[in-house]
């Protein structure tokens, strides 16, 4: 009997990781077609990625998406690790809660809501005092911000509640003032939490089509809005190549990065 | 100082600056510190993410017209002094009168119920070979969980056309093989929908069953077997139950965010699998109606509001067993 379920388990995990990976490697597979059809295997050629490189649409909106990428996931990873700390250190300070509701919030508010949100504030604040005079790049990093912000938080309180705080009790003892706790005692610690942290942001920026089309102005298009545009209108094998570069340096980056934590926590 | 000393300049202009540093953290520690630490992200949270609530509640009131920005101001100041303020009521007996709006709000809520019991299908097994494999292989299982998550939301989607398409891959294997003599109907349709939110929120499921499994008692088990119990009835009569708190925090955290979902209805749904979030985007990017939109928001907050408090509780139910 027994023997009888784990081959159901075992079945049931073969057909989950062939569902989460066969679409992948579909994509990658005819990223390497010589045929237009996305569909149809016509022979093995690279064409698709040079393509790809001489297409300065792409080019352009890659570099603008990363740019917006790693302001925004600079600036939410410090805004993010304050709120953690206000949330994990100061004890049950006066509008805790509404604090904390706040720094939440958007991870369950809707993209749609939180674009169009965005958007309207820019739009009030531009009647109001005239800034931001035009949306483009500005305007999607302060938007982005919002949301990292929120996931920044959920990862470093996560990290500041398990960390064992005497250390940080014993130098406040010792009669190091707050700042240089935190610099010397805390931030090492809770930095490869922060490293994720800002990958996580770093890669949910890069990824968001959403927010990105509501904060945007004519002149700024990002790399997943462009996508977009050319995924409504059918298949190109440039999106495959596209694709399968995205998913290997991202495959890289996560693997690399967690095998460093991985060695740091020994 | 000698034009030919710039190494040592360059290092008395940053000592000089880390002291200033310095005197900054000691003049801003202590109570102020707490200020500084609250206040920064009380402050940009409070202007990019609470203040729009209420411009977006505002504006919801207003109405649309030919302008730039396309809503009408809810105050003026009449003739002699008064202030006059319109509230437009219209947009919500709108949302509440057209069948196309209710009916949007149903569907979402349909569609996102089927792709969580879905995802709680799939997940559940998937979640319980991994718990109870050996700790090395965890953490490779659990990797390959989220190493997608990691990759673009927009290209996994794209991935499924490429698959569901009438030429698509499955169409294509299914021909070949003689299974069937003309393609099936799977892209624009609910069903490709459902595929899309499994597909891209499995991890969300997964996770937290990983989690309660993981952390339950197996000496509950063995004695269960102990006791003559077969291992099916003590699945049900143990494991399941006690699996609970997981399988809720699960099946919230994709049911939350698959309510709102955009992209895919928009790519892999058909004209009929009307979601929410789709409604919205429409009225303000195609009919440009920004009033319109902002209201279908606010009563968006409504339904992702209630999942969330759920949410809450039972993350605080789980925490005491956890300790």
């Amino acid at each position: 009997m027994n023997g009888q379920r784990s081959w159901f388990i075992t079945l049931m995990m073969v057909v989950g990781f062939a569902f989460l990976y066969l679409p992948i490697l579909s994509l990658i597979v005819f990223s390497f077609n010589e045929s237009r059809l996305v569909t149809v295997w016509g022979g093995f050629s690279l064409k698709w990625y040079a393509a790809l490189f001489r297409n300065e649409e792409i080019l352009n909106a890659a570099k603008l998406s990363l740019l917006v990428g790693v302001i925004s996931a600079s600036v939410a990873t410090v805004i993010g690790t304050l709120g953690a700390l206000a949330l994990s250190r100061f004890g049950r300070f006066r509008g805790r809660t509404p604090f904390a509701l706040m720094l939440s919030a958007p991870l369950v508010m809707p993209e749609v809501i939180l674009g169009l949100s965005a958007l309207l504030l820019f739009v009030s604040l531009k009647q109001l005092i005239g800034w931001p005079a035009e949306r483009g790049v500005l305007t999607i990093t302060l938007a982005h911000v919002v949301l990292l912000t929120a996931y920044v938080t959920i990862v470093a309180q996560s990290r500041l509640t398990q960390m064992d705080e005497s250390l940080e009790e014993a130098a406040m003892d010792l009669g190091a003032r707050p700042w240089k706790v935190f610099f010397v005692i805390t931030l090492p610690q809770i930095a490869p939490a922060l490293l994720a942290a800002w990958l996580l942001a770093f890669t949910l920026s890069i990824d968001d089509l959403v927010i990105a089309s509501f904060a945007s102005g004519p002149g700024a298009t990002t790399l997943p809005m462009v996508i977009y545009s050319k995924v409504r209108l059918g298949l190109t094998p440039e999106i495959n190549a596209l694709a399968t570069i995205v998913v290997l340096l991202v495959a890289a980056g996560v693997i690399s990065a967690s095998l460093i934590l991985r060695r740091r926590e020994r | 100082m000698s034009a030919t000393n710039w190494p040592q300049m360059w290092f008395h202009f940053f000592r000089g600056l880390y002291r200033q540093l310095g005197v900054l953290g000691r003049e801003i520690q202590g109570k102020r510190g707490r200020a500084v630490v609250i206040g920064v992200p009380l402050l940009m949270m409070g202007l990019f993410f609470v203040l729009p609530f209420v411009i977006i509640l505002k504006i919801s009131f207003s109405e649309a017209e030919l302008a730039q920005p396309p809503y009408t101001s809810l105050w003026a100041w009449a003739e002699g002094g008064y202030l006059t303020i319109k509230l437009n009521f219209s947009n919500y007996l709108l949302l509440w009168q057209d069948d196309l709006y209710l009916g949007a709000y149903l569907n979402s809520i349909k569609i996102a119920a089927i792709s969580t019991l879905f995802a709680l299908l799939l997940g559940y097994p998937l979640a319980y070979g991994i718990a109870r494999t050996s700790k090395a292989w965890r953490l490779t299982l659990l990797m390959l969980i989220i190493l997608p998550f990691w990759t673009s939301f927009l290209i996994r989607i794209y991935a499924w056309i490429g698959l569901l398409n009438n030429t698509g891959v499955i169409n294509n294997a299914l021909l070949a093989l003689g299974l069937i003599d003309q393609p099936l109907q799977m892209i624009r349709t609910d069903f490709a929908v459902y595929i899309g939110i499994v597909y891209c929120y499995l991890p969300f499921m997964v996770l937290p069953l990983v989690a309660t499994l993981v952390r339950m008692d197996q000496t509950l088990l063995e004695a269960a077997a102990d006791l003559g119990c077969r291992p099916t009835t003590a699945f049900f009569k143990i494991t399941l139950p006690l699996s609970m708190p997981g399988i809720a925090a699960g099946c919230l955290l994709v049911f939350i965010p698959a309510i709102g979902e955009f992209v895919i209805p928009d790519l892999l749904g058909g004209p009929d699998s009307v979601m929410i979030g789709r409604t919205l985007w429409t009225e303000f990017f195609t009919n440009n109606d920004w009033p319109l939109a902002a209201s279908v928001a606010v009563a968006m907050l409504a339904f992702i509001v209630v999942p969330t408090l759920l949410f809450e509780k039972v993350q605080e139910r789980q925490e005491p067993a956890q300790k």
